[in-house]
């Protein structure tokens, strides 16, 4: 079943979305997901990795032998994860310092080196990349919409993104007399918050 | 920071996988069933606790003096790659009991955020040697013990009735949640 550059794209986005048809990389996805923004943040950083890492599995893929290809493919993802990680030290600052321990932990992300191995490395190289840029978005899509829930409920704000000047987003959506919802910004609150935008999604799909 | 406080700390408070939110994969993928749950947490104790201590010595005295810490993900995830490797190939000689236990876990561990995570964390900490050991012990002691907690749950919500779009992995983190709760309550203790 051959499929066009578009379907490869596109089924990222929604067909297998990757944290919730295939819960895969949950771990970013609860913990940088206290705001719109770190998701945002979070969810382009694994998408830059992600494109660059299947279009070098791609282009090498005839070379790497097959016995070593997985040591191969997670050399390849930690170089543009410390290229992205000094990037954003240089660039985006005070985001690096909120996401902390996440960005290095793209190169255990299950997305990015399962996409080296079960797309990459049979595809040509342009499939490679819109099917690298379909899953990235993808993920950057499902981190921001829980990252949007999680900060309406728990600060009652929606914060696009801070720049050392102003901040793009709404503040106090509820106005003045909400009493934010804690528990949705506190670990808790990711397990459950997720579990019930999973359960939504079935929902949806099965109609 | 005394000891005790880095014990329940590492134990309870800051659990890797209910508030750091470490190694969630395997806590989703493995604790459906009581066995599968054991055989995990037991490969993380171990290799955790090894690769906490290797990836410290190779940062305080090989990655700072050389001002190599930029490269710190790769040697990092290089060490933990080859020192699974290295057990897998250890424990099939030595030991077969436990490496019949362990089975297909290890080599899962190469790519386990919650070992990898914990040096990181470790590193980032500034802990001293000892500190780090009891670091690595309470994180993988608390890896463990939140996965076969979870496990037990895990196993008799399959015997419940639970609404379609709610079943399965959906059910999975709502529960997470609550136990991440319990978790969250010992909060006051440090």
């Amino acid at each position: 079943m051959a499929k066009t550059l578009t379907q490869e794209f596109t089924k990222g986005l929604w067909e297998e979305i990757a944290p919730f048809r295939l819960v895969l990389g949950l771990c970013p996805v609860l913990g940088v997901t206290t705001t719109i923004e770190n998701g945002i943040g979070m969810g382009l950083a694994t998408t830059f990795v992600l494109v660059f890492s299947n279009i070098l599995v791609a282009s090498l893929r005839n070379i790497i032998p097959s016995k070593v290809r997985i040591a191969c493919f997670i050399i390849i993802i930690a170089t543009f994860v410390v290229v992205t990680e000094l990037l954003m030290q240089a660039f985006t600052y005070t985001l690096f310092l909120k996401l902390g321990v996440f960005i290095p932990l793209i190169v255990v992300n299950c997305i990015v080196l399962g996409r080296a191995e079960a797309f990459a490395s049979k595809n040509s190289l342009t499939f490679s990349i819109a099917d690298g840029l379909g899953i990235g978005i993808g993920f950057t899509l499902s981190l921001a919409a829980l990252g949007a829930v999680r900060e309406l409920f728990g600060a009652n704000n929606l914060t696009i993104w801070t720049t050392p000047t102003s901040i793009i987003g709404i503040q106090e959506v509820f106005g003045t007399n909400f009493e934010p919802f804690t528990f949705m910004v506190q670990a808790p609150g990711a397990f459950v918050c997720l579990g019930l935008m999973l359960c939504l999604m079935n929902l949806v799909g099965s109609k | 920071m005394g000891y005790m406080e880095i014990i329940i700390g590492g134990i309870f408070v800051n659990n890797i996988l209910l508030a750091q939110f470490l190694g969630n994969c395997p806590f989703l993928g493995t604790s459906k069933k009581m066995e599968t749950a054991v055989g995990m947490a037991m490969a993380v104790v171990f290799v955790l606790v090894l690769a906490g201590v290797i990836t410290w010595v190779l940062y305080t005295f090989f990655l700072v003096p050389y001002k190599l810490v930029y490269m710190r993900t790769i040697a990092f995830i290089l060490v933990i790659a080859s020192l699974v490797q290295f057990v897998e190939m250890f424990l099939k000689k030595s030991i077969p009991a436990l490496y019949a236990g362990l089975g297909i876990f290890l080599p899962l561990i190469t790519t386990n955020c919650a070992v990898f995570g914990a040096c990181i964390l470790n590193v980032d900490k500034d802990l001293n040697f000892m500190k780090t050991l009891v670091q690595s012990v309470a994180y993988a002691v608390g890896f463990g013990l939140a996965l076969i907690l979870f496990a037990g749950v895990r196993e008799r919500i399959i015997l419940a009735r639970v609404p379609k779009p709610l079943q399965d992995t959906s059910i999975g983190l709502v529960t997470a949640g609550i136990l991440s709760l319990t978790f969250y309550a010992f909060k006051g203790m440090i």
